[in-house]
């Protein structure tokens, strides 16, 4: 199935300095691909806080966080970057030309001349919620996601959570299931309104079970779930469940990059101030996965880290050429490469 | 200056002099109070900065919003008198107020 995709540059993580280095790698003639695991592009800005206004922007007294992204989004349009969402970047190796191969978790396959760690807090992974001993059954009875609807056929499926995973599951899995529970806190729901009607609507008819509460505890031997303890207003009750699926939203977790043969500094990354390299010469690391000393986590100073990190990727990938400095004001090559030459 | 207390999951109490219009929050972390860990900063998107309010504060305090409703879905062992503390703003009406920080953050 996997072909492989060869770029100049592979960016990990599309947050806004993810972003911008598309534009700063582009004005140096470098063609960058975007790999992230949200479905969209702008990281924390588009997962945390969409709606806040930022104020520390330079010459936007006030921008909120979507509508720096759609920015960057417009700015870097010119430089036509790929983006591939909704995948984890799994592995990085070096190739025996210097070159690097990119792998996905669903097996994709990237080759690029140099890598941008632009990471941030990390992948946006979801949560596990704080049941104890859930770990004990994780990969085999707990999943975060459906992979393979088939892997939940003829199962007893509890589903917990009021948003639209939750939701959606639950409309989705209810045919295949040999019997379906969605639990959550109220009797309110984040989820698409279709679907809270659609769901309420399956429990009229009794086709699946809904309990207002919140899972205390799991009920089990190695590995293999057989009931959940649900906490309702009217005390505990048991619900027999052979699959867990819990939904309770997302958190930054760093994920593979601490596999990757780098060094680490309580889970940044360290990068000299001068190309923003990793200890690996080609693998760059910006914004807030890196660190150096007086690093500070805003998006400023992650926007001044990947245009030095581009003159440094630029030397890496084409040592021998003279690279001359050059304002987008002035020089009509930039400006053709921004598509605004007279 | 108004007073509130916040009391660590193992009983300890914070007696802290608060800024009005400053949030609960803001104050627990400023003082280092142990379970407390706001990872998103107050943008109401992490359910990680979650208290009890003290029953006899419940009223004066309120209700929260819906979007403050949604996120403490994400909050572990959530009851009647669960809110987010970066939600709760201090004023002269909370003098006295007392929460509590729960066993974890989920
Ligand atoms: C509530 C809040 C308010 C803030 N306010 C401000 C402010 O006012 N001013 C300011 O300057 N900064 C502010 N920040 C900080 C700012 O958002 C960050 O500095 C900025 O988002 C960092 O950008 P980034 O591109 O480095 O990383 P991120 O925005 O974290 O993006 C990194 C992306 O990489 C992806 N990723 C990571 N690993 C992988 C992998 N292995 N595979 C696939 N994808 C991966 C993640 O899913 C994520 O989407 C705020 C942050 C928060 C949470
Ligand atoms: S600090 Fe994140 S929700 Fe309150």
């Amino acid at each position: 199935m996997s072909t492989t995709t060869r770029t100049d540059i592979l960016v990990i993580g599309a947050g806004p300095v993810g972003l911008f280095a598309v534009f700063e790698l582009g004005l140096l003639d470098l063609k960058c691909h975007l790999i992230d695991i949200l479905d969209r592009p702008g990281g924390q800005c588009a997962e945390l806080y969409p709606e806040k206004p930022i104020y520390d922007i330079p010459a936007w007294p006030s921008i909120t966080a979507q509508g720096l992204v759609d920015k960057l989004m417009e700015q870097i349009e010119p430089f036509g970057p790929t983006f591939t969402f909704n995948r984890m970047v799994a592995g990085l190796e070096r190739l025996e030309d210097g070159s690097f191969r990119v792998t996905t978790d669903e097996g994709e396959i990237f080759e690029a001349k140099a890598i941008v760690i632009a990471a941030g807090g990390g992948s946006f992974q979801p949560k596990r919620p704080p049941i104890p001993g859930i770990e004990e059954y994780e990969g085999t009875s707990v999943f975060y996601s459906v992979r393979r609807m088939e892997d939940f056929r003829d199962h007893d499926i509890l589903i917990v959570g009021g948003g639209d995973s939750a939701l959606d599951w639950t409309l989705n899995l209810q045919p295949l299931a040999r019997r379906l529970t969605l639990v959550h806190r109220r009797a309110e729901f984040r989820a698409a309104p279709d679907s809270v009607n659609r769901m309420f609507a399956l429990h009229e008819e009794e086709k699946i079970a809904f309990q207002i509460g919140q899972v205390s505890g799991l009920k089990g031997e190695g590995g293999k779930l057989q009931a959940a303890i649900v906490k309702g207003p009217h005390g505990e009750v048991e619900i027999p469940c052979t699959r867990l699926l819990p939904f309770f939203g997302l958190t930054m977790k760093l994920g593979p990059i601490a596999d990757w043969g780098l060094n680490l500094h309580e889970n940044l990354v360290p990068v000299d101030t001068e190309k923003f390299q990793t200890s690996e010469p080609g693998i760059f690391a910006v914004g807030d996965i890196n660190w150096y000393p007086g690093k500070l986590k805003l998006i400023l100073s992650g926007f001044h880290e990947v245009a030095l990190m581009a003159q440094a990727a630029k030397r890496h990938i084409s040592p021998g050429e003279r690279i001359v400095f050059q304002y987008t004001t002035s020089s009509t090559s930039l400006q053709k490469k921004l598509g605004v030459a007279g | 200056m108004t007073k509130i207390t916040i009391i660590a999951f193992d009983g300890t109490p914070f007696n802290l002099d608060a800024e009005n219009g400053s949030t609960v929050m803001e104050n627990a972390i400023r003082n280092g109070v142990p379970g407390i860990e706001a990872e998103c900063g107050g943008a109401c998107a992490c359910a990680t900065c979650h208290v009890y309010v003290d029953e006899a504060w419940t009223g004066e305090v309120g209700e929260p919003e819906p979007m403050e409703e949604d996120m403490l879905d994400f909050a572990y062992e959530v009851q009647p008198n669960s809110r987010l503390s970066c939600q709760i703003k201090v004023r002269d009406e909370l003098d006295g107020l007392i929460v509590r920080v729960p066993e974890r953050q989920g």
